[in-house]
């Protein structure tokens, strides 16, 4: 038994597995607040070409997607609407802060603009820019995959947790 | 700074030659503050010489002297401000020329404004041929009724606010019309503040609703009569009123608001502050075991 079989065995770790699995296919929400959205787009065309990384697939609900991509300012009316989709995701999700005012609000320190979308999501990977490149999204993205990458599956459901507005540096 | 040269050792600044190295004493400084006085001096007559050569052409603007009044100190000046130079210039080359505000009384419109109105409109000046029409308070919605009925402005293209901190009424609203028949724009401004309603113009057109909604959330005055006063570009608690001038730009505890469930009723953005935000709860997240915490930093401290 052991004989047949040993050409077509292979053993790995879940957690290898898993991740591979995750990292390979992940789907991104459809979805864009401002200008970045375009730089977003720009990521899909066969210039820059995201399905390279198995991230191709927008999905156009967040109850199909593992990745919320949070290209644009983020306004006061719009974090309840962000915080939502966000809620309604499926397990094991993460999320990307596309551009300056994702990050920190960017140029608009005002009344009207969160201050960072990390004020009402947790966010994985920070995408410097204004608005970042199609290329700097892409590093944006293989940062996320390196990271899931260090994800266990021990846990479910886990995540590497990022700062929240307290444990911001 | 020729106290700061004064006070340092000679040797330790190398910089302005002109000071030997002598030890410095009140004379440099003396010549320095002639200098700069001479050049001032210069200065303030070379801008009043110009100031008269721009009154001048002005003044002689319709007669044909112009050139001729200009030309000696524009010579003076390195670039003349309203040079009548070629007359077969295209306009789009030429400087444009601001026009000044002229009394609009002696207009048809304004004359029948008056006479149906009298004293309800306070004045009428003109810019660049568009009437601006000062109106009381009491009056706007007649006039404007009568605007449309009788005058064809049947276009009412915004309402705006403007916000004169020092000035008592502090507010103005202000309608801009056109009248598609006549080709034509005029502005009515009606003083108020913060405790007097304007009456509302929804009557005369339907279109005055959310602009007047535009006005009362960016501004805070308010339009008696109106079928719906409240926020339309704002949620609906936020604190303060954003375009007035004292309003700072980065607002005061607007967070709490609009995430109930995510901001304690006095937290939220801090005016004054900027980024400096008071986060009254973490996000509303599932409790993070510590040693997964540490299990997932691990491989972020090696290098990868």
């Amino acid at each position: 038994m052991m004989g047949d079989m040993e050409a077509n065995v292979l053993t790995t770790t879940y957690d290898k597995i898993f991740n591979w699995a995750r990292r390979s296919a992940i789907w991104p929400m459809q979805f864009g607040l401002a200008c970045c959205a375009i730089e977003m787009m720009a990521v899909l065309d066969p210039r820059h070409d995201m399905s390279r990384f198995g991230a191709e697939v927008f999905r156009a609900t967040p109850r199909q997607s593992d990745l919320m991509i949070v290209a644009g300012t983020v306004t006061e009316k719009m974090a309840p609407i962000v915080r939502r989709l966000w809620d309604q995701m499926p397990e094991p999700k993460w999320s990307i802060a596309m551009g300056a005012c994702a990050t920190c609000g960017g140029p608009y320190r005002t009344y009207a603009v969160t201050q960072g979308v990390d004020r009402v999501i947790p966010v994985d990977v920070y995408v410097p820019g204004c608005p970042p490149r199609p290329e700097a999204l892409l590093w944006g993205l293989l940062h996320l995959q390196r990271k899931i990458d260090r994800m266990t599956v021990a846990k479910p459901g886990e995540r590497i947790v990022s700062p929240t507005a307290e444990g911001r540096p | 700074m020729s106290d700061e040269q004064d006070g340092k050792p000679p040797g330790d600044s190398p910089a302005p030659p002109a000071v030997p190295s002598a030890a410095p004493s009140a004379a440099p400084s003396d010549d320095e503050a002639a200098a700069k006085a001479a050049a001032k001096a210069e200065l303030i007559a070379k801008a009043k010489a110009a100031a008269e050569a721009k009154k001048a052409a002005a003044a002689a603007a319709g007669g044909g002297e112009a050139p001729a009044a200009g030309a000696p100190a524009a010579a003076a000046k390195p670039k003349p401000a309203h040079p009548e130079e070629d007359p077969n210039k295209p306009v789009w080359e030429k400087d444009p020329v601001a026009p000044d505000w002229q009394d609009g009384s002696s207009d048809p419109l304004t004359q029948a404004l008056k006479e149906e109105h009298g004293d309800a409109i306070e004045s009428a000046r003109s810019f660049a041929g568009d009437l601006t029409f000062q109106v009381r308070r009491d009056a706007i919605a007649q006039v404007c009724a009568s605007l449309k009925t009788k005058h064809a402005f049947t276009y009412l293209v915004d309402i705006c606010g403007a916000d004169y901190p020092k000035r008592e009424p502090r507010f103005d609203v202000v309608y801009h019309l056109y009248s598609f028949a006549a080709n034509r724009r005029i502005r009515l401004k009606v003083a108020t503040d913060e405790g007097t309603p304007v009456p509302t113009v929804c009557g005369v057109w339907v279109a005055a609703n959310w602009p007047e909604r535009e006005a009362y959330d960016m501004y805070g005055m308010r339009f008696a009569g109106h079928p719906d006063m409240t926020r339309i570009l704002l949620w609906e608690g936020f604190n303060g009123y954003p375009l007035r001038k004292d309003f700072p730009v980065e607002g005061i505890d607007t967070g709490s608001a609009i995430y109930p469930e995510y901001y304690e009723p006095s937290a939220g953005p801090v005016a004054g502050t900027g980024t400096g935000w008071k986060p009254a709860k973490p996000p509303v997240e599932k409790p993070v075991e510590k040693p997964v915490e540490k299990a997932a930093e691990k491989p972020a401290g090696e290098p990868s």
